[in-house]
C-alpha cells in the first residue's frame, strides 16, 4: 500500500483500500465540476465517508487504468487550504498528512485567475500536482483560449484541458496520473516568491523546522503557516507526524512577529 | 484631488471600484483575500438580495455574496 502510512491513528487509512496501487486526491474550487470528473473516472465505484470528528463528507472511488487500481479521494471544494472552515482544513489535512500519490486540481477554464490562488497554495503543499482544466467547452463558448502548454511551462506541472460533462480529456487525465504515480514523472512547480520581508523570515524558520520535519512535509510551506499565525498546523504536525517539540523550532519568534505587523 | 476612498459596503449596484486594502484580521481577512479581494482587484456591485444584506459582487470572473459585515472592511477607490 503507497501513501496515506504516515497516519497514526487510522485516518487516512479509512480511505484507503488495501490493494489499492495508488491515492489521488481532488481539490478545487466549489463549482468547478469536481465531482462530474470523479464520477467520470470512476463511475459507480464510489463510497462516501465522514471525516472522523467532522461533518465534512469525503467521497472516495475507483478505477482500473493500465492495470492498475486507482483510488480517488474527492475533497471539498474550497477556494483555500489555510484552515478558514472545517471543509479547508479537511482537504488541507488530506494533500498534507494523508500523502496522496498526486493531487488533481480541478480548475474553471472560465475563471483561470480566481483558480490558481488554490492550485499555487497546493503546489506550495506538494510538488504531485496536475492541473485539470475543466470547463473548458465552456470557456470555448465564451471565446475564452487557455494555452495549456504554456501554462504548464509557467507552472511546472503537467496540465490537462477537461469537459468533464461530455468526459472530454478524462482520458488523457487518466494518463496524466498514471505517468506522474507510475513512471515517476518529475515536476518542477514554480514556487511563489513573497516579498523580502517575508522570505527572510522563512529563510530563518525553514532550517530551523527541518530538522522536526525530516522530510515528512514541505518546511517552507510549515514557516509559511507559522508566519500567517496559523497554529493549528503545530497540532496537526503532532498529531499525524509524531513530530514533538516542533512549536519549539521557530526561535525566532521576533520575525514571527515582524511580519505579522507588516500584513 | 484626492482620491475619494469608501468601503466596498458603500458601492453602489452597478458601479466598479479597485480594491484598496482590506482591513480585516484574521479568518476573516483570509477569507477576503482568498475570494480574490487583493490590493487592485476590481470589483463590481452586481445586486442586492431583497434584504439588502447581502449584496452580490463580481469579484474576478465569480459572483460572490458578501455580508456589509465583511465588505465593510474592504477599502475601495470607486472606477468612473
Ligand atoms: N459545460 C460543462 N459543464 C460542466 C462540466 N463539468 C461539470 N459541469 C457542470 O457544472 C456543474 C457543477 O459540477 P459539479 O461536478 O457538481 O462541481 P463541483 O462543485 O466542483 O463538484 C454541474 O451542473 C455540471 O454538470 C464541463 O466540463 N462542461
Ligand atoms: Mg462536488
Amino acid at each position: 500500500m503507497k501513501g496515506l502510512a504516515v497516519d497514526a491513528r487510522g485516518v487516512f487509512a479509512k480511505l484507503n483500500p488495501a490493494h489499492s496501487d495508488g491515492v489521488i486526491a481532488l481539490a478545487g474550487n466549489p463549482n468547478t465540476g469536481k465531482s462530474t470528473v470523479f464520477n467520470g473516472l470512476t463511475g459507480l465505484n464510489q463510497h462516501t465517508g465522514n471525516w472522523p470528528g467532522k461533518t465534512v463528507v469525503l467521497a472516495k472511488g475507483n478505477y482500473r487504468y493500465k492495470s492498475k487500481l486507482i483510488t480517488l479521494v474527492d475533497l471539498p471544494g474550497t477556494y483555500s487550504l489555510l484552515a478558514n472552515s472545517a471543509d479547508e482544513q479537511v482537504a488541507r489535512d488530506f494533500i498534507c498528512f494523508g500523502k496522496p500519490d498526486a493531487t488533481v486540481v480541478v480548475v474553471d477554464a472560465t475563471c483561470l485567475e480566481r483558480n490558481l490562488n488554490l492550485a499555487l497554495q497546493v503546489m506550495e503543499m506538494t510538488p504531485k500536482v496536475i492541473l485539470c482544466v475543466n470547463l473548458i467547452d465552456e470557456a470555448k463558448r465564451k471565446k475564452i483560449e487557455i494555452d495549456c502548454p504554456k501554462l504548464a511551462e509557467l507552472l511546472g506541472v503537467p496540465v490537462v484541458p477537461t469537459a468533464a460533462r461530455e468526459k472530454v480529456g478524462l482520458d488523457k487525465l487518466k494518463e496524466a496520473i498514471h505517468q506522474m504515480v507510475f513512471a515517476h514523472q518529475q515536476t518542477r512547480p514554480r514556487p511563489v516568491r513573497y516579498n523580502q520581508e517575508i522570505e527572510a523570515a522563512v529563510a530563518k524558520i525553514q532550517p530551523e523546522l527541518e530538522p522536526y520535519l525530516r522530510g515528512k512535509i514541505d518546511a517552507r510551506w510549515v514557516a509559511l503557516r507559522l508566519l500567517d499565525g496559523d497554529t493549528t498546523i503545530i497540532t496537526e504536525i503532532k498529531k499525524y507526524l509524531r513530530v514533538e517539540n516542533v512549536e519549539k523550532a521557530p526561535r525566532e519568534q521576533g520575525e514571527l512577529k515582524v511580519v505579522k505587523c507588516y500584513k | 484631488m484626492g482620491d475619494p476612498e469608501m468601503t466596498l459596503a458603500c458601492l453602489p449596484i452597478g458601479h466598479r471600484a479597485q480594491v484598496v486594502k482590506v482591513g480585516a484580521e484574521g479568518l476573516t481577512r483570509n477569507r477576503l483575500l482568498d475570494l480574490g479581494l487583493v490590493p487592485s482587484t476590481v470589483v463590481e456591485a452586481v445586486r442586492k438580495s431583497p434584504a439588502g444584506d447581502p449584496v452580490a459582487y463580481k469579484i474576478r470572473g465569480a459572483i460572490i455574496a458578501l455580508r456589509s459585515e465583511e465588505s465593510r472592511l474592504v477599502t475601495v477607490r470607486p472606477l468612473a
